[in-house]
């Protein structure tokens, strides 16, 4: 048996961890592409502090306002992937989507394509061959039940071509593991006040990561407000309830 | 081998064709007119007309100084030329080369043809038998030379037939206006006293030059059969479609993928060489039990790439039933469009909407859920929330107006707004509590009212006062109040923000 000593041991490990990293479909991010989505600390729970990109991830959303938050926030995060002109397919179950609010969150609505079907096995396929489009910067799907080996067909899919998946999940009745990166949760939170106008605020949103491959998973308090994500801490909070009384 | 010509001409070609589009005009005296020159000019009358006196050129208020309720129509621009075009193709049935000769006549090149008719004497009582029961009004006659022939079928009144040499003959008792010369040669040829051919055709070819230009001499000796005259024969327009017949019957989704590549690979070298892409194309499939099954693509943009049209095909192999087995394969391109070709990136960009692959990625969609499913919309200038973005009709087609950013809309708009039920403290105040879906929510804070009108040329009923309000958990809704709130009001929920 060889013997290896104390620090050439952590260096050897942390060596395959990044050569697991990359074995598993993640790239090492280029230098200097820190805060690409702009989500702040968010970025720093995923492997070598980076958002994936060309990857699925996955949104838990309960009932219909769930739902809706978990848009305005994919949203948030198009606005970022289709700031070059891309384009972007919403593939959606229900279809109530209205395009003009897409604007609030920084997407050029028109460069969405929409696509409304009624079964998941319909919303499936059409995710797969979305993803397999090198051509789209993101695409977008609401689904009511995926399993394992959908979710893999669909990573297997992004590593391919580098398109960047969300899979928001209406009322599933099981959340059995999925091959997916990260696996949200986005509850709404009631909006601060803007400089002591009564009134609504901004979109203000609790997101969870649940799950994160190789990562660390946590909870933060973000809201939009001037056409980018900002981190709400728990003092604002408080004081905000204070000056509400 | 002598060449031979035939020359057409429809004596009332315009008019001849309104008639048939309209019977009910035959016997009434009408005619085309055009503006020119600050006057009203016939273009064309009908025989009824001519028999009154009305000739084309005439002035229309001459002409209905003379006829008793003259109807004067508008003339239609190209007509003429679209109508020798279908007469045309229809005349290639009797001989290959049919040329158009502006503006009421067509020219055949008939060397070899006539005897397949027994003679060019039934082979012209044929054609314009058949042409003046379809109700064109045509004359013809048959020369050594094209000119000639054009020159017997309008002013000839002897025989229509001029034996092979015999034109010279045939032409000396006829106008010089004949010899197809252009008007002023006529004018001058009128005041120098040449009223038939026969006067001036001795006079030698110098003399003839420098009085009456090279124009002259040309169509002279075109007439005679001295000088060339090149026609531009008319060529059909072959469809877009291949054939496939097989010699076994076709009974595996294999032998069926073959077969479109094939066939796909013929249309496309084709399409190609053309510029053209394929919009629509449809495959049938002839069975051997006597049944024709279709399968049907279509393209958001014009192409000609096999790999991708075949792609769209297997989508929809599943759909051909082959029965017994499949003996022949047709497959039509009925709507083609022209292909710009495009500058290839040198470096990849983000190319958007005008990417090929996304182009390619929506055909496939289309194919397997439905064109209906998939859309993009654009802004509509309304303020109207469901009338306020409408579908876009092409890949393509740009915004017209900005998206409006102004005013707070919801991320997710119910269809049909669902009526709730609400206490408000003041009437005209935002709900304090309302009731969804038996789930009751506590309203802290509230936006609003925003009233929207209802566009009242388009449609009756109340205007709506909007109200964006937040619950006690952070949920944001979208709710309106029907109409004013003297009566007790409905109250419905349209939407929710994110």
């Amino acid at each position: 048996m060889i013997m290896i000593a104390a620090p050439d041991r952590t260096a050897l490990i942390s060596r395959l961890q990044k050569d697991i990293l990359q074995w598993e479909g993640y790239r090492p991010p280029p230098a200097g592409t820190n805060e690409l989505m702009g989500l702040g600390p968010v970025e720093s729970a995923f492997p070598n502090g980076v958002f994936p990109l060309g990857t699925v991830h996955e949104l838990v959303c309960g009932n219909t306002e769930q739902a809706t938050a978990c848009g305005g926030f994919v949203t948030g995060l198009l606005s970022t992937l289709m700031q070059n002109g891309g384009a972007c397919l919403w593939i959606g179950l229900a279809g109530n989507l209205f395009p003009l609010a897409l604007r609030t969150f920084g997407v050029e609505p028109d460069r969405v394509i929409f696509i409304t079907l009624t079964k998941d096995k319909d919303v499936l396929w059409v995710m797969e061959e979305a993803l397999k489009c090198a051509g789209l910067a993101a695409a977008v799907c609401e689904v009511k039940e995926i399993d394992f080996k959908q979710s893999r067909r669909l990573q297997l899919a992004v590593e391919q071509s580098h398109v960047t998946g969300f899979i928001l999940r209406n009322r599933s009745a099981k959340m059995g593991s999925t091959a997916c990166a990260a696996r949200w949760n986005i509850r709404s939170l009631p909006s601060g006040q803007r400089d002591g106008v009564p009134g609504l605020g901004c979109p203000r949103w609790q997101i969870e990561l649940l799950r994160v491959r190789n990562g660390q998973p946590g909870s933060w308090i973000m809201e939009w407000s001037g056409g980018k994500f900002r981190q709400v801490d728990g003092q604002m909070v408080e004081q905000e309830k204070l000056m509400a009384g | 081998m002598q060449k031979r010509f035939m020359a057409i001409w429809f004596r009332h070609l315009t008019t001849d064709w309104l008639t048939l589009k309209k019977p009910e005009l035959k016997n009434v005296p009408f005619v085309f007119v055009t503006p020119e020159r600050n006057r009203i000019i016939i273009t064309a009358a009908n025989p009824v007309a001519e028999a009154q006196g009305v000739y084309s050129g005439m002035a229309a208020a001459d002409a209905q100084a003379v006829t008793l309720n003259l109807q004067g129509l508008d003339h239609i621009p190209g007509k003429e030329a679209r109508l020798l075009r279908q007469l045309g193709l229809w005349c290639i049935r009797y001989s290959p080369i049919v040329a158009v000769d502006l503006p009421n006549g067509l020219i055949l090149d008939i060397s070899g043809c006539a005897h397949l008719w027994g003679g060019e004497r039934e082979y012209l009582k044929e054609i314009v038998n058949k042409l003046r029961l379809s109700g064109y009004d045509a004359r013809a006659a048959i020369a050594d030379t094209a000119g000639a022939a054009w020159a017997v079928a309008r002013y000839g009144k002897k025989t229509p037939i001029i034996a092979s040499g015999e034109q010279a003959n045939a032409l000396l008792d006829l106008p010089p206006a004949a010899l197809r010369l252009e008007p002023p040669v006529l004018d001058k040829l009128q005041k120098l006293g040449f009223r038939t051919i026969k006067s001036f055709i001795e006079i030698p070819r110098t003399v003839l030059r420098r009085r009456f230009g090279e124009p002259f001499l040309l169509r002279l000796a075109q007439a005679l059969g001295l000088g060339d005259e090149p026609l531009v024969p008319l060529i059909p327009p072959v469809p877009y479609a291949e054939r496939l017949p097989c010699l076994e019957p076709i009974r595996t989704k294999t032998g069926i993928e073959i077969a479109i590549r094939t066939l796909l690979e013929d249309l496309c070298t084709r399409l190609r060489s053309e510029g053209k892409g394929v919009r629509k194309a449809i495959l049938k499939c002839y069975r051997i039990d006597g049944k024709i099954v279709q399968a049907a693509i279509t393209t958001n943009r014009g192409s000609h790439s096999v790999s991708h049209l075949s792609r769209l095909f297997e989508l929809q192999i599943s759909k051909i039933e082959p029965a017994l087995g499949i003996e022949l394969f047709l497959l039509e391109a009925p709507k083609v469009e022209d292909v710009a070709i495009l500058q290839e990136k040198l470096w990849a960009g983000n190319p958007g909407l005008q990417d090929t692959a996304l182009a390619e990625l929506l055909d496939r969609l289309a194919g397997k859920v439905g064109a209906s499913a998939i859309r993009r919309y654009l802004p509509a200038e309304h303020y109207w929330p469901e009338r306020s973005i409408r579908p876009a009709v092409s890949l393509t087609e740009v915004p017209s107006t900005k998206w409006r950013l102004d005013r707070p809309r919801p991320l997710r708009l119910l269809r049909r707004p669902e009526p709730v039920e609400v206490m408000a403290l003041l009437p005209d105040y935002p709900p304090k509590v309302f009731t969804y879906k038996g789930k009751r929510h506590v309203v802290e804070k509230a936006d609003g009212p925003e009233r929207i009108e209802r566009e009242w040329w388009r449609d009756k009923g109340e205007h709506r006062d909007y109200y964006a309000v937040e619950d006690s958990d952070g949920q944001r809704y979208w709710l309106f109040r029907s109409g004013h709130y003297e009566a007790s009001p409905q109250w419905y929920l349209h939407g929710f923000f994110a």
